[in-house]
């Protein structure tokens, strides 16, 4: 096969147009085994679109991709197949069967020894406490619970490389845990995964992220050193009304997002914009408290920013 | 308060399934203009409580009064007064905005200039009124979900159910649906909310937690951290601070430490132990620790709690609070 120093997924300016939607618009990227990649970005920036490209469903409209060396679109697509696992957003098991019934199909489609399916079968069934809902049918399980099904039966097959198209939403805080620490585990082991995900607080637990807008990356590295590069300014609002501040910081255009934290508010603002909130916010009888940015505060500012750089070149 | 000026009062209700107890007798009130929190694990029972709360699902045993009807008795009644949207929520892609609420409206039985009105009403709930003329299949996931919230507030409801109306909704878009929440509520209709985002459900009055079927604490968001997680929160950042998650638990003193983003959150009991040593032992563990600090602990810190052995305190909670 490859060496093992040789990178697990390669994209090479890598673009995909529908019909007038340019859905993604020349991303380069290249990832090692044993690494986790997260994709984020809003809805429609081309996250979906660019896995399915790695995983060989969608032929890009100019670009190339390797899968451990090999391209999923030329004579080696049934090695990829082999090697690769993509679990969608949607739809991937079959409804009309149970838990326990479609853990058997994915057993017998990877064709995976009694020994191994019992042993992993079980973990899997552990982490996920599906084990007392084995009989009952895909498509009467709650949203997180398919979702923890579905990723299941990804993670039988362990493959070398997987996809992962935004697996823990609607999954309960304690599942999503469970669930990322199994990622981690298969990580460890040098699987190579790529995750799309809502979650920012998932993204920064990602060895190396990239951020997406428009089809587009806006950012890409460490989300620790992403964050130490945050240009603009987190704050906690104490003291006065929250209610009335959330109201009053939503008409300021020097805050790009408010969120409650506790009794206080959390703030993103604009660089240079902070004297001019704490002045506002001073006269409801409350101050700012400067707090250490986030992945999600830098996901927001950014995000922001490209979409006002948008608009001025669309005006 | 009188019983009448609750939007819903729950008593004793119950649903089984076989033997299985997906309600477990459950009690609680919400109040008019609430924007009440319903957060539990996945098959912990809230889906099952809000269709028997939406009269789509008849109760085992127990009584549900939802806007001044009895869901069992009048489930009719019930789904004229309140509005619904599920996390799989129904839009027709090839229909404009204003069609698909023409549509919806249609079937509430609006027509005319009445329907116009309701139609322009929601749009502007949902700021929404600039793209009136949008093919529906081609908005942003945000923006449909913002859609799905105005055909669910056409016939004027006096009660809106949302059931993870956010799941996979990017941060940006989540403050904006919140922003709209948080206006309906101050306008006085009452919010039914389930969600996994559990910063979201800061926004909430009030937060009932389910586990397993039972409603484990029902309580305001500061309560409910005071009684299920007590002791001193502490966050720890730094490089490998996960690895030294098996010393701290094991350290005496420590209540719990769970991995939290990137860094850890370690809860300990401040007479008992000192805040340094928590530092000390993940150097011990290999770390580069690179902040020590008290923070307010959230409310994944409480759903951690509770869903995790916290169970028992938690009802200890819900009794007092009842």
């Amino acid at each position: 096969m490859t060496e093992a120093n040789e990178p697990a997924l390669v994209a090479d300016a890598l673009w995909r147009r529908y019909e007038k939607n340019e859905a993604v618009r020349g991303v380069s990227f290249s990832i090692a085994r044993g690494e986790l990649y997260g994709l984020v970005g809003p809805d429609g920036a081309g996250k979906t679109t660019t896995l399915r490209m790695l995983a060989g469903l969608v032929r890009p409209t100019s670009g190339t991709v390797r899968v451990l060396g090999v391209d999923p679109f030329g004579k080696g697509s049934a090695k990829v197949r082999d090697v690769l696992g993509l679990v969608p957003q949607e739809h991937s098991l079959y409804g009309d069967l149970s838990i326990q019934e479609n853990l058997d199909f994915f057993r017998s489609l990877y064709g995976l020894s009694a020994k191994d399916y019992a042993t992993r079968r079980d973990r899997l069934l552990e982490i996920t406490r599906l084990g007392p809902f084995l009989s009952r049918r895909a498509a009467q399980l709650s949203g997180g619970m398919y979702k923890k099904l579905a990723l299941s039966c990804a993670l039988l097959h362990q493959p070398e490389v997987l996809l992962l198209d935004e697996p823990t939403n609607g999954v309960d805080p304690v599942s999503r845990r469970e669930l990322w620490e199994l990622i981690y585990e298969f990580v460890d082991q040098g699987m190579c995964v790529v995750v799309s995900t809502p979650y920012m607080d998932e993204a920064a637990r990602c060895h190396r992220v990239a951020l997406m807008h428009a089809g587009r990356f806006l950012r890409e590295g460490e989300p620790s050193a992403l964050v130490r590069g945050f240009a603009g300014t987190t704050a906690e609002i104490e003291g006065g009304d929250r209610e009335a501040l959330h109201q009053l910081v939503t008409t300021l255009p020097e805050i790009v997002a408010a969120s409650p934290a506790g009794a206080k508010l959390r703030v993103v603002i604009v660089p240079n914009g902070q004297a001019a909130v704490a002045q506002r916010v001073a006269a409801l009888g409350a101050h700012l408290v400067p707090s250490p940015p986030d992945f999600e505060d830098l996901f927001l500012f950014e995000i922001n920013a490209a979409t006002h750089a948008e608009a001025v070149r669309a005006a | 308060m009188s019983e009448h000026e609750h939007s819903i009062e729950v008593t004793h209700l119950q649903k089984n399934f076989g033997a299985f107890k997906a309600v477990n007798d459950v009690s609680f009130h919400v109040e008019k203009g609430e924007i009440f929190g319903y957060l539990g694990a996945n098959g912990a029972g809230k889906s099952t409580t809000i269709r028997m709360l939406c009269g789509l699902l008849a109760p085992s045993s127990g009584v549900a009064i939802v806007a001044g009807s009895d869901v069992g008795k009048r489930p009719d009644l019930v789904k004229k007064s309140i509005g619904y949207m599920s996390q799989k929520f129904s839009l027709y892609l090839d229909l404009t905005v204003q069609q698909n609420l023409e549509f919806f409206g249609g079937i509430y039985g609006a027509w005319g200039k009445e329907l116009c009105a309701r139609i322009d009403r929601a749009l502007t709930e949902v700021s929404m009124t600039d793209l009136r003329n949008e093919m529906t299949g081609a908005l942003p996931g945000g923006l449909r979900q913002r859609l799905a919230l105005g055909s669910a507030l056409l016939h004027r409801p006096a009660i809106v159910f949302l059931d993870e109306p956010t799941a996979g909704v990017d941060p940006a878009s989540r403050r904006d649906f919140w922003r709209l929440i948080r206006t309906l509520a101050s306008g006085g209709t009452t919010v039914f909310v389930t969600t996994h985002y559990m910063d979201e459900a800061e926004y909430c009055a009030r937060i009932g937690l389910m586990v397993a079927g039972k409603l484990v604490a029902l309580d305001t968001p500061a309560e409910l951290k005071r009684t299920l997680v007590p002791g001193r929160m502490i966050r720890i950042e730094g490089l490998g601070v996960l690895k030294a998650l098996p010393k701290l638990r094991a350290r005496d003193g420590v209540i719990a430490a769970q991995g939290f983003g990137t860094g850890l959150h370690v809860r300990i009991d401040p007479k008992r132990l000192e805040e340094g040593v928590l530092g000390e032992i993940c150097a011990a563990a290999g770390a580069q620790v690179s902040r020590v600090e008290t923070v307010e602990p959230t409310l994944e810190d409480v759903f951690l709690a509770a869903a995790d052995g916290g169970a028992e305190a938690a009802i200890r909670g819900a009794e007092k609070a009842a």
